[in-house]
């Protein structure tokens, strides 16, 4: 037990926090749940006022709004700048494996899909997520309206979480079924232009795995298991000792599942 | 050789890529387009423009979690409308119009306004769609929506006609004012019939415009004016080209025989 | 229908509805139209539930349910419109929670005050019912037995209570719900006529030229009478004039021409005023005046109808208004001693007399006094009342005065009904072809039923009454009772059965087609009787409401369209219908529940001797009941023998089914129609019939004529006194009043308090400040075939907006509701429509508080308090400092709040003023 913890512990903490943080919208929506007179979260992961105070938004929700032509409030521009400083110094992807409601889907489809032991249907590239990233803004442009945010998956299945389900959980169901007999870890590793967006400030986090070379036995253990694998390029990391790529998503797996522990959280010491 | 096949590969990578992008944005800015199409939806007070509103709404449901009466909700997926933006539909919960509108004031990017006074929203206007079913109109006393009005005898007021058929009773038909009128809903939610007989739709379904060449002369006062300040004239070029182009229309109309003479 | 026959029937409509007339069937069918029939559906003529207005419905059935209801365009009221209550009456019958069996408080499986309901049979219902009356009787006597009654009632139900309770258990301590409705009304008509019920009809309102309103939102409380109103004014818009008097802005106001906002209780003075501008302007016609009125008066130290132990009731500091009304101003502030007295007490005046008392009654003095709305100009105020005057004082015009709860539920509501009498009287304008004081009833039948039949604790069918001797005697003999069997004294009214079971002097309590502990003013201490004192409480309703909750023992009762019945309207109109359903589960009709009840008791049983005070409020009778029977009722046994009852007979054979055995019930009959009639059917008798036939012997040559019982289901209702068929329009008014005589011109005839007093107005002396304004002479006078014009001086409620309870609060009601919204909230759309009570306030009033509109406020007064939310622009509109609460919603128990006071002399509760506070929730 006390060894399955530990060896789960990342696992746990980050589905606490991805539930949690739905939670805490969810009670203020629901329940007008206040804590010293203050909602702790309001409004969902679009945009959000913490503690009744702080605004919170989504930055690239809010560039595709700047895309249409549109001007936004300085305070919505404020709360976009404040989750971008805050994945810039935590690891943008982090969004994806510690908020992102999405990746409960995708990481269960992926464990089904392991078990089950469905081979690859089709081949995407994991570039074709920015390609989307960048036709969202074109089409914002374009179109006058924010594009992703209009058949956002993941905004639909966390408004409708939040909010209250209706079909919502076809988004998530059409995902799973994609990860699950398609693209392996397609959604989250090779067409969200979220997580592409969130990759960019991601270069800058100080928070880092640490690759310790040294007991490394190439086994493969933490490739297999990485949701995006190209990021733990060992000879790479080996020479910066870290695992460098805007893309890792700080899920903690390798740390976890590595026999040498040779991968741990640090900050970042050195470029 | 290697150079060229990889050049080659580079040309078809660039074809595939955006083929794939103009297909895959086609078809993307398609569905945008198109779904932007609930014409009846009904916004919070204060929303801007409709084109405006859906492009600016960052559909965080914070109006949706300010509004005390639970008016508001998110479009959902497999409803009707543009997923994720906020409306009310009427019949069900209309808006209670707040003084303080929490919903406007609590909107991070502007897409409501939190300046918008309540009694200045315009949310819908209150249109008597079916004066066949509404009961008022056949002469009983019910002006529900009328007395439920929360701005009654200026949005909502009532004319009193006499009724022929009885030879003593009157009828009393509500009449929606369109420059008070907020749209709130009140009364398409009060309404006692089966189906609402007075609705609320939104401005451009529910008005017409009267064109700017008339005006009507009991309503609007008018000063004689001042012709010393008129605006400058045309130059002379202009007003020549102007009667060119009236005079060709003119004789291409008069040079074409069609089937007069035959 | 061709447009051309179209037009002839809407001319020959509105022709006939300008004099009043039933149009000839023919005519009426043109109008007619069976496209739009339902497959399958029966439709029958009846008439709505709700209001006093008396809509004429009818209403189709199919498969044993109520389908659809349509107004009838037969029916000369409504000629087929009906308002949004009416609209809904195919659905009242059908919520989702009708009570279907009776339910008795039990625990483990008997009779427990503290147990839960319990379903139980009819059978053990009554067994537990007769059980605790025959207790209460042997313990505390009659008047420990009480029934609550309703203006709601069919007429067959009212008289078979009224009967049951009067002549068999010998108990006046039944009362309706009118009492809270009409009974200043009643007290009004008494004094002034002699005789109870307007004289006038609704033919009135096409006639006359003016309207006024005073204390009535007709607009929402008598929706098609409004309609009417409505019609006249635009038919005629230049000489139709509209007043509305209110102490708040109502939707009735939307219509007026002027609109006077009063403070509460002030329209006494204003009354005065106009009385004293008439005769100051020589308007009065002196001639009507001489032949057919008398001037007089009554004390004016009455106190409020509060509870004895009140000190208000012992002595009360005069306001300087008060004192200078009554003509001395030095009294203002000083101690006034109360000393209520009968309504009987009243003496005539001389002319003289009557325009001295009206002398303080200037204009300064009254514009001041009630002005409103402090806002509104002081000139523009007395330019309103001046105007009001003048309306009432034009020589060639023709004024009609509408007022309901304003003025009848009011301190000084006996008074306030005999000043609008009296400024009608001065001018003449009374009993005439748009000219008239019209009080216009609440409730479908609070004159057909709980007046004319007299469901009061004072009162016998056909005005008469039970302190008096001939009347009783009357009685007895048409109800074939041994005599002294009916109780002299009269009963305890409403308030007071409440004030006596809070006291334990009431063993048993049953409420009928009324809602009285949602109801009543001040609940609070009536609802915990209700629970804790050791009394017997019984319930009669279709739906689980407060009162029901209130109950130890609920009764599962058929409503309207489920049985046969008769109501009465306003303007004297009895409608019959008959049973077009049959009740859900085992609800029996109130009039089945009192007969079966009767049943459980033998005369032994109720009618030997009982040791009772006597005290009797007129002293003649009181002599000689006491010189008779000293201070007992008698054993009227050995009486009943003589008559050929036995000892073991039940009352329901005696009351009921003896005389009712005459009348077969024939489903296929002419007048049944087929239609069921589940009560016939149980007892073995037309009942309803039976009790109609009886019933009519009352009113026979003596002003209350009725038509045979199967002649009212051939017609659209007829306006009582019906003579040869005919019916009657204006009473007292010869060429339309049978009763007459040519070359009278007028006959106030109604017999009742027609021998009076005479006296004067003594002059005030300071020395004696315990002694009364005006004194008796001795000698009296009989004013036969005359008219009362009274006096009476302004009077200050008793609880006034302080320092701690700065508002007015007024109740009421709101079209959409009717009453405790027992029905109407139970009606989807009605619900959606008005979901919730609202308090109404002036915004400045709300944002002094620091209120929003909407927000939840607590609303508090001495006595309770209640949660709502606020409303500053909506339908009600008062003026700074007074509030409006409607009292329909179970949610805002308004009544927690009120004051238990009435008018001293009609005993009817005051329910639109006392004194609260609001505060944010």
């Amino acid at each position: 037990m006390i060894s399955w913890l530990k060896n789960n512990r990342f696992l746990i903490s980050r589905r606490i926090s991805q539930i949690g943080i739905l939670l805490l919208f969810y009670v203020s929506v629901h329940f007008d749940w206040k804590v010293g007179g203050v909602e702790i979260l309001e409004g969902n992961l679009s945009s959000s006022t913490f503690l009744g105070i702080i605004p919170l938004a989504d930055p690239f929700a809010a560039l595709q709004i700047l895309f249409t032509g549109h001007s936004l409030f300085t305070e919505t521009l404020l709360g976009a700048g404040i989750i971008l400083v805050f994945y810039a110094l935590v690891g943008g992807r982090s969004f994806c494996s510690w908020v992102c409601p999405m990746n409960i889907v995708t990481d269960s489809s992926l464990k089904l899909r392991n078990w089950l032991k469905i081979p690859s249907a089709i081949q995407i590239s994991r570039r074709v997520r920015y390609y989307i990233l960048a036709l969202a803004l074109i089409l914002s442009a374009l179109t006058g309206v924010a594009a992703f945010e209009w058949i956002s998956p993941i905004s639909m299945l966390q408004r409708e979480l939040i909010f209250g389900m209706k079909l919502g959980w076809v988004a998530a169901a059409m995902i799973f079924l994609f990860d699950l007999f398609g693209q392996r870890g397609g959604w989250c590793g090779h067409l969200c232009p979220l997580g592409a967006f969130y990759s960019i400030p991601g270069k800058m986090s100080l928070i880092r795995i640490q690759f310790n070379q040294d007991p490394c036995t190439k086994c493969g253990d933490c490739h297999r298991i990485c949701p995006e694998p190209q990021v733990l390029n060992l000879r790479r990391i080996g020479e910066e000792s870290m695992v460098s790529s805007g893309n890792c998503t700080n899920c903690g797996r390798c740390v976890t599942v590595c026999p040498e522990d040779c991968f741990q959280f640090s900050f970042r010491t050195k470029k | 050789m290697a150079k060229t096949s990889s050049r080659r590969d580079f040309f078809i990578r660039v074809g595939q890529v955006s083929t794939a992008s103009i297909v895959g944005g086609a078809l993307w800015g398609h569905v945008l387009v198109e779904s932007k199409a609930n014409a009846f939806a009904l916004r919070p007070p204060g929303a801007l423009p409709e084109k405006d509103f859906l492009a600016t709404c960052i559909k965080c449901g914070q109006c949706v979690d300010a509004c005390p009466y639970e008016t508001l909700s998110l479009t959902k997926v497999g409803e009707d409308g543009e997923i994720g933006v906020p409306h009310f539909t009427a019949r069900e919960i209309p808006c209670y119009m707040c003084e303080d509108v929490p919903c406007a004031r609590s909107c991070p990017t502007g897409a409501l306004d939190r300046e918008i006074e309540i009694n200045d929203s315009r949310m819908g206007l209150a249109v008597l769609i079916d004066q066949e079913a509404c009961i008022a109109f056949q002469g009983l006393r019910c002006e529900v929506c009328y007395r439920q009005c929360p701005l009654i005898d200026k949005a909502l007021t009532i004319n009193y006609r006499p009724q022929e058929r009885t030879g003593k009773h009157a009828f009393f038909e509500p009449v929606v004012h369109s420059d008070v009128c907020t749209g709130c809903g009140m009364c398409e939610q009060v309404c006692i019939l089966e189906e609402s007989a007075i609705r609320i739709l939104p401005h451009k379904l529910a008005q017409g415009k009267l064109g700017s060449n008339y005006r009507l002369g009991w309503k609007e006062k008018t000063k004689i004016s001042n012709f010393k300040d008129s605006s400058p004239e045309k130059t002379k070029e202009e007003r020549q080209q102007e009667s060119n182009e009236m005079l060709n229309n003119a004789l291409d109309s008069l040079n074409d025989m069609g089937t007069l003479y035959d | 229908m061709k447009r051309r026959s179209f037009l002839k029937a809407s001319v020959a409509a509105s022709a006939a509805a300008a004099v009043g007339m039933n149009l000839p069937k023919e005519a009426d069918a043109a109008l007619l139209d069976y496209a739009g029939q339902g497959e399958g559906w029966k439709w029958d003529k009846s008439v709505c539930r709700f209001c006093g207005t008396g809509c004429g419905i009818q209403v189709a059935t199919k498969d044993g349910k109520i389908v659809s209801v349509k107004g009838d365009p037969q029916s000369p009221v409504n000629r087929g419109l009906n308002c949004v209550k009416g609209y809904f009456n195919a659905k009242i019958l059908y919520g989702k929670d009708r009570l279907t069996q009776p339910l008795l408080r039990k625990t483990n499986g008997k009779f427990d005050k503290k147990g839960k309901f319990t379903p139980v049979s009819w059978d053990e219902a009554f067994e537990i019912m007769a059980e605790k009356a025959k207790k209460t009787l042997k313990e505390k006597g009659p008047t420990g037995l009480a029934l609550f009654g309703s203006g709601q009632y069919t007429i067959d139900e009212g008289y078979a209570a009224a009967k049951l309770w009067k002549a068999g258990f010998r108990s006046n301590t039944i009362d309706p719900n009118a009492r809270h409705c009409m009974a200043s009304a009643v007290v009004g008509f008494y004094r002034v006529f002699g005789m109870d019920e307007p004289p006038g009809c609704y033919d009135d309102i096409e006639v006359t030229d003016t309207m006024i309103l005073w204390g009535s939102n007709m607009a929402e409380m008598h929706p098609i009478l409004w309609s009417r109103v409505t019609d006249r004014k635009l038919t005629s818009p230049d000489r139709t004039k509209i007043i509305v008097l209110s102490t708040y802005r109502h939707r009735s106001c939307d219509l007026a021409d002027t609109e006077i906002i009063f403070k509460p209780s002030t329209d006494i003075a204003i009354f005065n005023f106009i009385a004293k501008y008439l005769i100051d302007k020589d308007y009065v016609n002196w001639d009507f005046v001489k032949k057919h009125t008398v001037f007089a008066t009554s004390p004016n130290n009455i106190g409020y109808g509060l509870p004895k132990t009140d000190k208000r009731e012992k002595e009360v500091i005069l306001t300087e208004e008060e004192a200078i009304g009554m003509g001395m101003p030095e009294m203002a502030g000083k101690p006034w001693a109360q000393k209520p007295v009968g309504l009987l007490y009243q003496w005539a005046i001389s002319q003289e007399d009557y325009t001295k008392a009206l002398e303080p009654y200037t204009l300064d003095f009254v514009a001041k006094l009630a002005k409103g709305d402090e806002d509104e100009d002081l000139e523009e105020f007395k330019a309103k009342l001046v105007e009001l005057a003048e309306l009432y004082g034009e020589q060639s015009r023709k004024v009609v005065s509408f007022w309901t709860m304003g003025m009848n539920q009011h301190t000084r509501g006996t008074w306030v009904n005999e000043l609008a009498y009296a400024v009608h009287l001065l001018m003449g304008k009374q009993s005439t072809p748009g000219n008239g004081a019209f009080s216009l009833t609440g409730q479908p039948s609070a004159c057909g039923t709980a007046r004319e039949v007299g469901v009061f604790s004072h009162r016998l069918p056909a005005d008469k009454l039970v302190f008096v001797a001939p009347h009783r005697a009357k009685t007895e003999k048409i109800w074939k009772l041994p005599t002294g069997t009916l109780n002299p004294q009269p009963g305890a009214h409403a308030v007071k059965m409440m004030r006596d079971l809070q006291a334990g002097k009431l063993g048993f309590h049953w409420t009928m087609v009324a809602n009285p502990f949602q109801t009543y003013a001040n609940i609070n201490g009536w609802i915990e009787a209700a629970r804790e004192q050791d009394a017997f409480i019984v319930c009669s309703d279709p739906y689980p409401t407060i009162s029901a909750k209130v109950a130890d023992l609920i009764l599962p009762t058929a409503m309207i369209y489920e049985k046969w019945g008769a109501y009465g309207n306003a303007e004297r109109r009895t409608q019959h219908w008959r049973e077009q359903v049959s009740p859900p589960g085992e609800a029996k009709g109130d009039l089945w529940q009192l007969m079966e009840f009767s049943k459980r008791f033998q005369l032994k049983e109720v009618w030997g001797k009982y040791d009772f005070k006597i005290n009797l409020p007129v002293g003649k009778f009181d002599k000689m009941w006491k010189e008779q029977y000293g201070n007992t009722l008698p054993d009227v046994l050995p009486g009943a023998k003589e008559m050929g009852y036995s000892p073991e007979d039940t009352l329901f054979k005696v009351l009921f089914e003896n005389e009712g055995k005459k009348y077969k019930y024939d489903a296929n009959s002419e007048v049944a129609n087929g239609h069921k009639n589940h009560i016939a059917e149980d007892m073995g008798f037309f009942a309803q019939k039976a009790i109609w036939e009886e019933y009519r012997l009352f009113g026979k040559g003596n002003g209350h004529d009725l038509a045979s019982f199967d002649t009212y289901h051939k017609v659209r209702g007829l306006r009582w006194p019906v003579i040869n068929g005919k019916e009657t329009q204006w009473r007292y008014r010869e060429g339309f009043d049978p009763y007459v005589k040519p070359g009278q011109g007028f006959n106030f005839y109604g017999p009742l308090q027609k021998a009076i007093y005479t006296g004067d107005l003594e002059d005030w002396d300071k020395s004696k400040p315990k002694v009364k304004l005006f004194t008796k002479k001795e000698n009296g006078v009989i004013v036969d075939g005359k008219a009362k014009i009274f006096f009476h001086p302004y009077s200050a409620p008793p609880e006034r907006p302080n320092d701690k309870y700065d508002l007015w609060l007024c109740t009421g009601r709101v079209l959409e509701h009717w009453h405790s919204g027992t029905m109407t909230r139970r009606v989807p759309e009605l619900y959606r429509a008005v979901p919730h009570a609202l308090v109404y306030l002036h915004p400045a009033d709300a944002t002094k508080r620091g209120l929003k509109r909407n927000d939840l406020v607590k609303v508090e007064s001495i006595r309770g308090f209640v949660k709502a939310r606020i409303e500053t622009q909506g339908r009600n509109q008062p003026p700074k400092g007074l509030i409006f609460v409607p009292f329909f919603d179970e949610h805002v128990l308004i009544n927690k709040l009120t004051l238990d006071q009435t008018c001293p002399l009609s005993k009817e509760t005051d329910y639109k003023k006392c004194a609260v506070r609001i505060t944010k929730a």
